[in-house]
């Protein structure tokens, strides 16, 4: 068991840098949804289902539906290029 | 002292996602971006606190004894206590439990923030909004 | 160190350039009006300063870089992980998990902890959501005129009937599921994981799953602005009166006039299942608000 927990943990730090690094906004939304759920996975291996009911219906729910309305609102849905350096 | 970094993995993880958070949160111009990093952030400080009261081989503080178990009555009544042996800290989880949705509520907030700034300067870039404000400061 | 003086130089000359040519050139121009060529200048311009996007960038990683160091040095000398010998777990836990039956009635002791040792903190928590609900309704939320309102009621009529349809019939389909499990995980806070929070939060999720599928006007037929403050001021105060309750009375342990029931029941552990449904429906309210008034602006 203790390898799927590394594998998880390496799968955060993917994201985490992946989400840093990419320009386009919709990819790095997406990124951070994958990244919340496998967080909710990580609260079960630590023993707290209560905070993995919690993260996997507030982070991974509700938090990406908020920050994809707001693209919606500000047409950065279909944008293919972002002037991020 | 690098073999303790080993045998902490989960807090050193979180560490770095801290500091990845930290680093997004810095270096991107957009402000969404942004946002995503401070939420990065938050999740970090969560991770680190739950692993703290992490115990191995014990399990969620949810009481083992079911409905009818004749214990239950015992453990009521206090003439006799559940083994402490059996359970984790549940003190983390009540903290961060607090932490995700307030988490949530100030996410909501800055998105807000951010949509009304859209809607004043028709752009999420840091430096353009800087710019534009400079130019009215000067035309005034 | 020469050559970041003369970055900031040469960033200090872009910045008078700029303003004295954006003095002359936008003066009869609004600022959301931009056109290609200012578009084009604005990239010119920040050309100029990149020298210095150069120098923040550096001092940013460094800095970064530095407080992940110092962290993960302090990270080496903690206790190790999942030792049950740590200083975390000390005689605070002790009590929780010994006492928590007697004292609160849940069979789940994080339940018991922050709805009944910590309920005043818990009080804050919903105060702090209802903060954030007011705050992006003043920040959002339109005044529409009568004519406004009318029109887009026709734009919605037209699109009524031409919801995605398979998003209409899963919604069917899942709507309730989702709203029966949220229900579910609200009522048994105290007996399983979950509680107010997460239960609220689904609850939540299923509305704005049924908006999203069936558009605003059937929602508005059970769910409008009205019944919206009702609620969440109802629950918000039922929640404080309740707390006032326990503070006027002393403080934990003492007789209530609520039983704690039989521990494991249903119904039972005293205020824990009501102030769970009060915070359950505040936080399905302020989910539904936050996607209402970021769609659509009004809720």
């Amino acid at each position: 068991m203790i390898y799927v927990q590394y594998i998880l943990i390496l799968f955060l730090l993917v994201c985490a840098i992946s989400v840093c690094v990419t320009n386009n906004l919709l990819v790095s939304l997406i990124i951070f949804t994958a990244y919340s759920l496998v967080m909710s996975v990580i609260w079960l291996f630590l023993e707290s289902p209560d905070l993995a009911i919690t993260e996997a219906a507030v982070g991974a729910g509700v938090t990406s539906i908020l920050f994809f309305i707001t693209l919606k609102k500000v047409g950065k849905m279909t944008d293919k290029e972002d002037s991020d350096e | 002292m690098v073999s303790r970094l080993f045998t902490n993995y989960y807090e050193t993880v979180s560490i770095i996602i801290f500091g990845i958070g930290f680093v997004t949160l810095l270096l991107n111009r957009n402000i969404i971006k942004k946002i995503i990093g401070f939420n990065f952030m938050d999740t970090a400080i969560y991770l680190f606190l739950a692993s703290k009261g992490y115990i191995t081989g014990r399990i969620a503080p949810i009481l083992l004894e079911k409905l009818g178990d004749t214990n239950l009555a015992g453990y009521q009544a206090g003439t006799a206590v559940p083994n402490v042996q059996n359970y984790i800290n549940p003190v983390p989880s009540g903290l961060v439990l607090t932490g995700i949705v307030v988490s949530v509520s100030f996410t909501a907030f800055f998105l807000a923030l951010a949509v009304r700034l859209y809607r004043e300067y028709k752009t999420l870039d840091m430096h353009e909004i800087i710019s534009i404000m400079n130019r009215e400061e000067n035309k005034e | 160190m020469n050559k970041i003086f003369k970055s900031l130089n040469d960033f200090v000359n872009g910045v008078q350039d700029e303003k004295e040519n954006v003095h002359l050139k936008h003066k009869n121009k609004k600022h959301h009006e931009k056109v290609l060529t200012e578009r084009i200048e604005d990239i010119v311009e920040s050309g100029e300063n990149k020298g210095f996007n150069k120098f923040y960038n550096v001092i940013a990683i460094l800095l970064a870089c530095v407080i992940i160091a110092c962290m993960i040095y302090t990270v080496s000398f903690l206790p190790s992980f999942g030792d049950p010998t740590n200083p975390a777990n000390n005689e605070v836990v002790q009590a929780y998990i010994e006492n928590g039956i007697r004292d609160t009635g849940a069979v789940n002791f994080v339940a018991g902890m922050i709805l009944n040792y910590r309920a005043f903190d818990t009080l804050g928590e919903s105060t702090v959501l209802f903060i954030a609900a007011t705050t992006v309704i003043i920040l959002l939320f339109k005044h529409k005129t009568k004519e406004e309102e009318k029109a887009e009621q026709l734009e919605e009529a037209k699109y009524e009937d031409k919801h995605d349809l398979i998003l209409r019939h899963g919604a069917l389909i899942v709507v309730p599921a989702t709203l029966v499990f949220g229900v579910y995980v609200l009522f048994n806070g105290h007996l399983s994981p979950g509680g107010g929070f997460s239960g609220g939060t689904i609850m939540g999720a299923a509305l704005i799953l049924y908006n999203s599928a069936f558009g605003d006007n059937s929602t508005k037929t059970f769910f409008n602005y009205g019944i919206h403050k009702v609620i969440k001021i109802s629950a918000l105060s039922f929640y404080a009166l309740s707390q006032l309750y326990s503070f006027i009375t002393g403080a934990n342990l003492i007789e209530s006039i609520i039983p704690n029931g039989i521990a494991g029941n249903l119904i039972s552990s005293g205020l824990i299942l009501p102030l769970n449904i009060c915070v359950g429906f505040e936080v399905a309210c302020t989910m539904f608000g936050f996607y209402s008034l970021f769609d659509r602006e009004e809720i």
